[in-house]
C-alpha cells in the first residue's frame, strides 16, 4: 500500500458522522452495495461520481460516531485516501487499520477546493496543491502507524505474523475480505 | 511526574514511570470483547489467539437475529467460543447490550485497559477502566496478539462541585456539559471532584458512555467509595485503582455545579452545543418515546421508568418502547414489578438488544416521525429514517413525555 497518494479531492464540510456513511440500513447490505450509499443524505449521488484514485478532504470532527467499518466502504468505492482538518480518533484508527492513508491538515477545507488535484505523503507528511501550487507539512505520524498503513491494514499484518492463513494475506489487502472476515462494529 | 488517570494507567502498562501527551504507547489489553455483529459475515477463524481468558463475546446488536445475515453469525460465534474455549460466551438467553454484561460480569477493572467493538465501550470509565471501542479489525487484531497502541491525548478534567438533585440524572449532567462545551475529538474526559459522591453509579456510566457523543478517546471517573462498593457487591476484588495525581497536568478544568442543573433536552442531529433545559423547549409533539440502551436501559432506569408510569397511561398517537440493557436487568426488573407496572401503563418491553438505539430493528422510526429517546445518539437517521427529528433526554423526561405526549419536564408529572 502506497504512503503517497495523489488524487483529484472531493472537499466535504464538519462534523460528517459515521451514519450519514454507513447508516444502519445499509449494514444489511454486502460492502460493496453498502458503499452506494456513502453520503447518501449529505450528497446523493456522490458515489455515482467518484472515481478510483480520488480523495476526499473533510472538515473538523470527521467520522464522528459508530465503530462500524467504514473506511473499509471507501476502500471499496476506490479512494486513496482521506485528509481532514480533524478526525475522530476511532474513525482515523479504522482507516489506518483499513490500510487507508489517513492525513491530519488544519486548515485542509481552505487549501484544497472540490476538483483541485491533491499531493499528500503520509510518510513524510508533506502535502501539495498541484492546481494552486499551495503546499505544506504536518506532523509525521509514527512509525508504528505507517507500518499498518503500509501493510494494507491490520488483517494482512496478522497473516504475514501467522495469526491468519499466510496465503490469505493478498486477499485481505481487499476491502470486500477484510471486511466481511472481522465483520461489523457498531 | 504528575498524571491524569488515563497517562496513569498507561504509564503502569508501558512499565515505564511516566507518558506524555502526543506519546505513542504500545500496551496490553486486560479484556477484549467481541460483538455478534463481527461474526455475520464470512468470519475469518483466526490460527490462534492471545488469551482465551482476556477475551469475552457478547450477542447484542441484532438479537434475536432480525436477518438471515446476522442468523448466520451465531453459529460462527458458537463454533469460535467453543473452539478457543471462551469461557465468557453471552450468547442469546445470557446476553445483554456489551457494556452492561461487562459491568455486570465484572469485566472492567479500575486501572485497567479494555476494549470492545462498539462506541459506548469508554462507558467502562464509569468503572475506573482504560475502556474505549475499536473498529472490528482492530478488535479482532487484538484477539490474536493481546496488545495495540494509544496516542496519548491531553485530557479535560470535570471539577464536580455540589450535590446533585433527585430530579436530575446522569443523562441531565451529560446533556447540559455537551451543549455548553462541545466536541472534544482527540481528548480525554475526567470526572471527580467532591460532588462526585452524590452520582450514583448508573448515572456515572450513562455519563462515561456518551463521551463517544462528544468525539472524545476515554471518558474515565475518579475511584471512590461509591465504585468500591459497588465492585464489592459483584465480587470484583485484587485491582489497583488509577487516581489522577493532585497537580496532573489538564488541557482545560471546567467546574460543574451539580445543584444548579435541570432536566435537560438535546434537539435533533447532536448532542453537542445543542441543548436547552426541558424547561425551555416549549411544546414538542412526539410520536415515539424510547427508554433502553447501554447509556440508559440499566435497572434505576427501568425503576425511574416504573414510578413515573405507575396508575398512567400513554398518550394516544405515543409508542413507548423500553428494552432493559441486559437479560438480567430485564429479569430483576420483572421480578421486581416495574415492567408490569410500564406494560400496564400501555409501554411495548422489548427482549434486550442495541435494536431500536442504532436504527436496526426493534422500532424504527419513520419519515416526519418525532422520536424523544433515552439512548446514546441522535444523528440524523440514527434510528431510522433520515427525514425523523430524534431528541434526547433523560429515561424520566421520556417516561414523562410519554405521558402527556409532548416534550415534558419530569418535574411537572405528580407521581
Amino acid at each position: 500500500m502506497t504512503l503517497a497518494i495523489t488524487g483529484k479531492v472531493w472537499v466535504f464540510g464538519d462534523d460528517l458522522n459515521t451514519d450519514a456513511m454507513y447508516p444502519a440500513f445499509a449494514m444489511k447490505m454486502d460492502p460493496p452495495e453498502a458503499a452506494r450509499h456513502i453520503f447518501y443524505e449529505v450528497r446523493p449521488g456522490w458515489t455515482d461520481q467518484v472515481s478510483a484514485g480520488d480523495i476526499v478532504v473533510a472538515g473538523k470532527n470527521f467520522g464522528l460516531g459508530s465503530s462500524r467499518p467504514v473506511a473499509a466502504l471507501f476502500t471499496e468505492l476506490g479512494v486513496a485516501g482521506l485528509v481532514a482538518e480533524e478526525f475522530n480518533s476511532l474513525f482515523f484508527r479504522n482507516a489506518v487499520n483499513a490500510g487507508l492513508p489517513a492525513m491530519t491538515i488544519p486548515d485542509a477545507t481552505t487549501m484544497f477546493d472540490e476538483g483541485d488535484i491533491g499531493a499528500f505523503d503520509i510518510s513524510t507528511g508533506e502535502w501539495r496543491n498541484e492546481t494552486t501550487g499551495a503546499s505544506g507539512s504536518v506532523p509525521k505520524l509514527p512509525d508504528l502507524i505507517l507500518e499498518i498503513i503500509a501493510s494494507g491494514g491490520v488483517l494482512p499484518r496478522l497473516a504475514a505474523q501467522g495469526y491468519l492463513p499466510a496465503e490469505l494475506g493478498d486477499l485481505l489487502r481487499s476491502s470486500t475480505v477484510a471486511i466481511r472476515g472481522a465483520g461489523s462494529g457498531a | 511526574m504528575s498524571m491524569t488517570i488515563i497517562e496513569k494507567i498507561f504509564a503502569r502498562k508501558t512499565g515505564v514511570g511516566a507518558v506524555s501527551v502526543g506519546e505513542t504507547v504500545v500496551v496490553d489489553v486486560d479484556m477484549t470483547v467481541l460483538i455478534d455483529l463481527q461474526f455475520a459475515t464470512m468470519w475469518l477463524e483466526p490460527l490462534r489467539i492471545h488469551d482465551a481468558d482476556k477475551l469475552a463475546i457478547v450477542m447484542d446488536h441484532a438479537v434475536p437475529a432480525p436477518t438471515i445475515k446476522d442468523a448466520a453469525g451465531g453459529p460462527h460465534a458458537r463454533k469460535f467460543a467453543a473452539k478457543f474455549g471462551i469461557d465468557r460466551f453471552y450468547d442469546v438467553g445470557r446476553h445483554g447490550i456489551c457494556h452492561q454484561v461487562i459491568a455486570e460480569n465484572g469485566l472492567a477493572r479500575p486501572g485497567e485497559i479494555l476494549a470492545c467493538t462498539d462506541s459506548h465501550t469508554c462507558a467502562a470509565g464509569a468503572y475506573n477502566t482504560a475502556a474505549r471501542g475499536l473498529g472490528p479489525a482492530e478488535v479482532y487484531s487484538i484477539m490474536c496478539t493481546g496488545s495495540t497502541w494509544f496516542q496519548v491525548a491531553p485530557t479535560i478534567r470535570y471539577q464536580l462541585e455540589g450535590v446533585k438533585p433527585d430530579t436530575v440524572s446522569g443523562k441531565d449532567i451529560f446533556l447540559h456539559i455537551a451543549n455548553e462545551y462541545g466536541d472534544a475529538a482527540n481528548l480525554n474526559l475526567e470526572f471527580g471532584g467532591p460532588g462526585l459522591a452524590s452520582i450514583p453509579m448508573h448515572d456515572r456510566r450513562t455519563i462515561a458512555t456518551q463521551g463517544a457523543e462528544v468525539s472524545a478517546d476515554f471518558s474515565t471517573f475518579e475511584p471512590d467509595e461509591v465504585l468500591t462498593a459497588f465492585l464489592d457487591e459483584r465480587g470484583v476484588a485484587g485491582y489497583d485503582a488509577a487516581a489522577p495525581d493532585p497537580d496532573a497536568t489538564y488541557r482545560d478544568v471546567r467546574q460543574v455545579d451539580l445543584a444548579a442543573l435541570e432536566p435537560y433536552v438535546a434537539r435533533p442531529g447532536t448532542v453537542s452545543r445543542n441543548g436547552l433545559p426541558v424547561s425551555q423547549l416549549g411544546k414538542q409533539k412526539i410520536d415515539q418515546a424510547f427508554i433502553g440502551s447501554c447509556a440508559n436501559g440499566q435497572l434505576e432506569d427501568l425503576e425511574i421508568a416504573a414510578d413515573m408510569l405507575r396508575g398512567k397511561t400513554v398518550a394516544t398517537g405515543v409508542r413507548l418502547l423500553v428494552t432493559p440493557a441486559s437479560q438480567a436487568v430485564y429479569r430483576e426488573a420483572m421480578r421486581l414489578g416495574y415492567l408490569q407496572d410500564i406494560a400496564d401503563a400501555g409501554a411495548v418491553i422489548t427482549n434486550s438488544t442495541c435494536g431500536a438505539c442504532f436504527g436496526y430493528h426493534m422500532g424504527v422510526v419513520g419519515p416526519g416521525e418525532v422520536c424523544l429517546t433515552s439512548s446514546t445518539r441522535n444523528f440524523t437517521g440514527r434510528m431510522g429514517s433520515p427525514e425523523a427529528q430524534i431528541f434526547m433526554a433523560s429515561p424520566a423526561t421520556v417516561a414523562a413525555s410519554a405521558i402527556t405526549g409532548h416534550i415534558t419536564d419530569p418535574r411537572s408529572v405528580t407521581r
